[in-house]
């Protein structure tokens, strides 16, 4: 299954067909005619025969609806909302996050907590960054807020976990190092438009 | 025939026939689990799932996980049923289905090699009892098989299963009907109740086969073999969306399983009736040997089953019973009495 397909949520614009269902006749003749004529109409064929070809379509062409889960998984939507993700900056390998404790203050479950302080260069440090998972309700404010896509949602659904703290610190979130050229850019919730560049205009300066 | 045989093959002793037997049980108990798996792995294909697939390569296995869980489950005999009677019931569906298989002939016959202890040069025949009325014995133990679910359902103190032995004996009383007398026709043709006959009688190839001959009869025939294997469009006695299961809603465990054993193997009892009757039987057909080719036939007929359940919705049980009496048995009776004035003109 494709992403399109799985993205496709336009419900009724497919070519629905409505079955044609005629009344049943009043007469024990004319109801003898019907089931004379359903009889020899081979219907039941057209049935077996749709069984068989989507056992064909199954077997031979791929067209397996199971996914084998653990192993396998459906991709995911870009702007699905689940464990958040640190993000790093691609040039420097320093994390985006710049303290500014936006993401923290527009939680409406409250469950951000952050310490920061300045470091020797006078720049904003994240000492702290947990959130608190029993409490988030996913609703992504805190991406959409975050002024340098520095907290985005990521994909990883599994929360199943022995402890809730498992996902919650900041260098679990965080891309490790090593992997920040595997590091996507968000598509997701409060990131940029794919038409941003166009939308920009200049500012106009003549009062 | 019969003569010919006789004088051919080694003796029959009652040692080979046990043997016969004890093969036939395991063999078919063997095969009836297996086709639980390939019930379940076609249903899927047609659903487009994969089915079971964990337990061993491609879920081969699942029939072990399924015996190891029906072995050790608890045995439970409801409070009020007559327990007596609850207990018996499955092993009557188990054991006359098996009965039924004693005169069917499975496999070829051979002699036990006489280096083996004991046992060493005993002949086992291919067909556990050889009668010369295998077809009436057949169908009369298929249909002693229906006191296994009417004394189920009566006996589990179980609404649901009183609606399960209801519908058995309207369904398989009046089903039993539609299969005589369309096999009878067949009958008459042949001028014999025995399987060997029937394979004998079209032995001239692919144009020879019963079912050209009886078209009529052959479709009468699959559809009361549904009927009486308690298969989709007929599966009325343990209909889930109904009546919960039928005459097995308070079966657990290897009870429940026994009923599992028998309607599988009253499946392939049919099968084989339908291969040997109509299609064939055991003759060579072109380059295809004789052996090869009824085992084809027969998993076709149970494929049939499979596929017409994964296709085809349950009917109603006045829709059952306006089909065997208004419809199928007409037509049978009709299909017998043509063929007798062909047979006299």
């Amino acid at each position: 299954m494709s992403l399109e397909q799985f993205k496709n949520r336009n419900v009724g614009t497919q070519a629905y067909k409505m079955i044609e269902s005629e009344p049943t006749p009043p007469t024990g003749m004319g109801r003898f005619e019907r089931v004379v004529k359903r009889t020899f109409k081979g219907e039941l064929f057209v049935g077996l025969g749709v069984t068989m070809r989507e056992m064909i379509n199954a077997l031979f062409k791929g067209e397996m609806h199971t996914i084998k889960y653990p192993m396998e998984k459906l991709p995911i939507s870009p702007r699905y909302r689940a464990i958040h993700d640190m993000l790093r900056l691609l040039e420097s390998g320093h994390y985006r996050c710049i303290g500014c404790g936006l993401c923290e203050k527009i939680c409406i479950s409250d469950c951000i907590r952050m310490d920061t302080r300045y470091d020797e260069n006078q720049r904003k440090e994240v000492t702290e960054y947990t959130i608190n998972f029993g409490r988030c309700i996913f609703c992504g404010y805190c991406a959409e807020v975050c002024p340098e896509l520095a907290i985005v949602h990521g994909g990883r659904y599994e929360t199943a976990s022995e402890q809730r703290a498992s996902f919650s610190l900041f260098e679990d979130m965080l891309t490790p190092i090593d992997a920040l050229k595997q590091q996507k850019e968000f598509d997701g919730f409060g990131a940029v438009t794919p038409n941003a560049d166009n939308a920009i205009k200049k500012t106009p300066l003549a009062y | 025939m019969e003569i010919v045989n006789v004088a051919v093959l080694p003796e029959v002793t009652s040692a080979g026939v046990i043997i016969k037997a004890i093969i036939i049980l395991a063999i078919i108990s063997a095969i009836a689990g297996f086709g639980t798996y390939l019930e379940r792995k076609v249903l899927a294909f047609m659903q487009r799932r994969l089915g079971p697939m964990h337990v061993g390569p491609y879920g081969l296995l699942q029939i072990a996980a399924d015996g190891i869980k029906l072995f050790t489950k608890e045995d439970i005999v409801p409070q009020n049923a007559n327990k007596l009677i609850f207990k018996i019931a499955p092993t009557i569906t188990a054991a006359t289905a098996f009965i039924a298989l004693a005169a069917v002939p499975v496999f070829p016959d051979f002699t036990i090699p006489e280096w083996i202890p004991l046992l060493g040069g005993v002949f086992v025949p291919s067909i556990a009892a050889d009668i010369n009325i295998g077809i009436l014995f057949i169908l009369g133990m298929m249909a002693a098989g229906l006191y296994g679910p009417l004394l189920a359902g009566m006996a589990q103190a179980n609404k649901w299963g009183i609606i399960g032995s209801a519908r058995t004996a309207i369904q398989f009383l009046s089903y039993e009907v539609v299969t005589g007398l369309s096999i009878l026709a067949p009958i008459m043709l042949v001028g014999s109740l025995s399987l060997v006959d029937f394979n004998n009688y079209q032995s001239g190839g692919f144009g020879s086969w019963m079912m050209w001959q009886q078209p009529v009869a052959f479709i009468l025939f699959l559809i009361a073999g549904f009927a009486e294997t308690n298969r989709t469009p007929f599966d009325l006695l343990e209909h889930e969306a109904e009546i919960v299961s039928g005459y097995a809603t308070e079966y657990s465990g290897m009870r429940w399983g026994m009923f599992f054993i028998g309607e599988y193997a009253n499946m392939i009892t049919v099968s084989v009736l339908a291969a040997v009757v109509f299609m064939g039987g055991y003759n060579d057909l072109g380059f295809v040997a004789g052996w090869l080719i009824v085992v084809l036939k027969i998993a076709f007929v149970f494929f049939l089953m499979l596929w017409v359940r994964a296709s085809w919705p349950h009917i109603r049980p006045d829709q059952l019973m306006w089909l065997c009496w208004k419809v199928l048995m007409p037509i049978a009776v009709i299909n017998v009495v043509i063929t007798g004035f062909v047979m006299m003109v």
